[in-house]
């Protein structure tokens, strides 16, 4: 399982754009917001964590739909279900490759551009962490949206459509807990709840997903 | 070690397209699928493979027996010969990927990349994979399209040494690869479109 | 799936599950299917009458307080449609009762039309008693969330061509989809607090709105509840029908192979 993490890193390396396209898809969206909604910094600020997980989730979306479509079209997917590994293993395997690929630069990456959105000191730290610990949700919900559709020839926009409302919640409680930390307000609860929905995810989706793959090669 | 199949029905996107099929194949021999286009030998290999599930009948084999070969051959352009290889071997467990290259004529392609091989060079690394997967029986899936006339007395040359050693292939093939195997003809197991297939067959209940 | 045929054989539930064949379930909905119109209209019809031209205008409300006779049970039945798909959905999993899959299926779409008559009413009623068509209020953001799964369901349905992997993997998203949901109407309230009054419809004599508004919506949520029923078989034999057809037309072709 690691060696097929191992191949997913080097392709997305090699391939090129991967890689960068999500984050500089981030960038766009928080220098256009600016542009948007106007310079004042006050107002930036407030918006700043929404605006960046905003940003992170679509900029995650954009690389859905790659996941599994390249595999099932050269074969590799029916190869991968008949070989020894469980696909459960093989999704999450997967949704790491994703991950490390797409959410932890666009994690590391968020505090920097929190910077253009002027974002409080204060808020770097939180946006990071409630990132840090969200972000695995999206690649995983993203995986279980791509396993659905992986055997589609435009499956990109119902994929976006299928994923959309099943990222609500780490949404909602990663950029609520950002906001609530960044005001001072109390932010134990919805952290919590969203570190609870992150490992939930984690736990209980490559089973799902797993399931669809199978469905999906029948 | 053997593969043996029993009152096997299988079909294609919820339709029974052989029924009532059956064989044996044991150790040290070479069954070769025959039957027209669109007769469901792809079909059947994908469901002793695991891919989908029978409507009706048996399937026992060993566990971790099944190396299956599809149309296919599942390679990483950007990966070199050599990795796509490492990546099955150890997928598979197993680590030696030398003799595979050696057998399909692979060594002095190594280090290019499988988007930089031909049709014919990329299904020997296809087949290479079969190789390393250490599994004693063989699905194949027409596993000589694109290769040429020297490319398929390797290939037959590898069938031979690999049931010479205890293992054992089902390929669905046309040509006649020269190797000293059974002839099993599906033309006859074809589901009568009339009769009621398996209780499973999911549009039965609508007929 | 093997396992699954097998119980099927000697289970003592085998009566009940028999209802679910295409075939006697075609048979069955077609008797009863004019019972449950004819009891739809009964309800549904005076209900109506009753709420709109019969109940007297709520202080502060004026006469669009009459709308919730289509907003309450509209928006009740939205629920209780994502429920019943859900079940049919595991039925479908677990049982491979093909009826349980379309009954599903038509349900979603019962149940996405309710949802937007839902949406649509409370937007007409919003805007006199707080101002403002939409507000992102913890209920209609759950509702506009539901739209969304609903819609999403339905893509997928639409999307697949195979009508038996269409129907396995609608159902794996259906029953996530739940989760995930419920999820989401838990958070929108950690969000906001919201408009809505709370708990108008409870059984709590104190905080209940008066008998005369009350007893004609009760009227209405039965109607609607049968409404959902009719629709619902209607649609699901419409899906049988469709499956048979797509059967009958597969056999054809393998007979011209």
């Amino acid at each position: 399982m690691i060696a097929l993490l191992i191949r997913d890193l080097r392709l997305t390396f090699r391939a090129g754009g991967g890689f960068g396209l999500g984050l500089a898809f981030f960038l766009i969206v928080t220098v256009l917001v600016p542009f948007g909604v106007g310079p004042e910094s006050a107002l930036l600020a407030r918006i700043a964590p929404g605006i960046l997980w905003v940003g992170a989730l679509l900029a995650c979306l954009l690389s859905l739909d790659r996941i599994f479509q390249l595999d099932f079209e050269d074969g590799s997917l029916d190869l991968l279900a008949t070989a020894p590994v469980p696909m459960e293993g093989a999704v999450a395997m997967k949704a790491l490759a994703h991950w490390l690929t797409t959410g932890l630069p666009l994690t590391l990456a968020a505090p920097f551009f929190g910077g253009l959105m002027s974002l409080p000191t204060a808020g770097f730290l939180w946006v990071f962490v409630t990132l840090l610990i969200g972000t695995p949700a999206l690649s995983m919900i993203g995986t279980f949206g791509a396993a659905l559709t992986v055997g589609l020839k435009r499956g990109g926009l119902l994929l976006s459509l299928l994923v959309l409302p099943l990222y609500i919640p780490t949404l909602l409680f990663g950029a609520e807990t950002a906001r609530r930390a960044i005001m001072g307000m109390e932010y134990a609860q919805t952290f919590a709840i969203l570190a609870g929905v992150s490992a939930g995810s984690i736990a209980i989706l490559p089973f799902a997903a797993a399931a669809a793959i199978r469905i999906n090669l029948r | 070690m053997e593969l043996l199949v029993e009152g096997l029905t299988v079909a294609r996107g919820g339709v029974p397209v052989l029924e009532n099929l059956g064989f044996r194949l044991s150790s040290g021999q070479v069954l070769v699928l025959r039957g027209p286009n669109g007769s469901g030998k792809t079909t059947l290999l994908r469901t002793l493979a695991g891919l989908q599930p029978p409507l009706a009948g048996e399937i026992s084999l060993p566990p971790e027996a099944i190396a299956y070969g599809a149309h296919a051959d599942g390679l990483k352009g950007q990966l070199s010969v050599a990795e796509n290889l490492a990546f099955w071997a150890s997928v598979y467990g197993t680590r030696d990927i030398e003799r595979a290259l050696v057998d399909m004529n692979l060594v002095a392609l190594r280090d290019r990349p499988a988007a930089n091989l031909s049709a014919g060079q990329k299904r020997r690394l296809g087949l290479a994979r079969l190789l390393v997967t250490g599994r004693p029986i063989w699905l194949l899936d027409e596993p000589t399209v694109s290769l040429d006339a020297a490319s398929v007395a390797l290939f037959a040359d590898a069938v031979r040494a690999h049931v010479a050693a205890g293992g054992a292939a089902l390929i669905a093939t046309h040509i006649d690869l020269g190797l000293d195997a059974a002839i099993f003809d599906v033309t006859p197991f074809k589901a009568d479109p009339d009769a009621t297939a398996g209780d499973g067959a999911f549009d039965e209940a609508f007929l | 799936m093997e396992d699954t045929r097998v119980r099927q054989h000697n289970d003592r539930w085998n009566w009940f599950w028999a209802w679910a064949n295409p075939v006697k379930f075609m048979a069955w909905t077609g008797k009863a299917l004019p019972w449950f119109i004819g009891l739809t209209l009964i309800t549904l019809v005076p209900g109506l009458i009753w709420g709109f031209f019969f109940t007297p205008e709520a202080e502060g409300f004026g006469s669009s307080v009459k709308i919730i006779y289509v907003h309450v049970p509209s928006a009740f039945m939205a629920i209780q449609a994502w429920g019943m798909m859900v079940v049919a959905s595991l039925i479908w999993l677990i049982r491979r009762h093909h009826v349980g899959a379309l009954a599903a299926k038509g349900a979603a779409l019962v149940g996405l039309t309710m949802t937007v008559i839902a949406l649509i009413t409370g937007a007409i009623w919003g805007e006199p008693m707080w101002g403002t068509y939409w507000a992102w209020d913890p209920r209609l953001t759950s509702f506009l969330i539901l739209f969304l799964f609903y819609i999403g369901y339905m893509a997928l349905w639409a999307a697949i061509e195979n009508p038996d992997t269409a129907a396995d993997l609608t159902s794996v998203l259906a029953i996530v989809g739940s989760v995930f949901a419920f999820l989401s109407r838990y958070a929108v309230n950690f969000w906001n607090q919201g408009l809505h009054q709370g708990a108008s419809l409870s059984l709590d004599k104190e905080e209940n709105v008066a008998d005369v508004f009350w007893q004609p919506l009760v009227l209405t949520l039965v109607g609607f509840g049968l409404l959902f029923v009719v629709l619902v078989l209607v649609r699901a034999r419409t899906e049988v029908r469709k499956r048979r057809v797509h059967a009958l037309m597969t056999r054809e072709r393998m007979r011209d192979a």
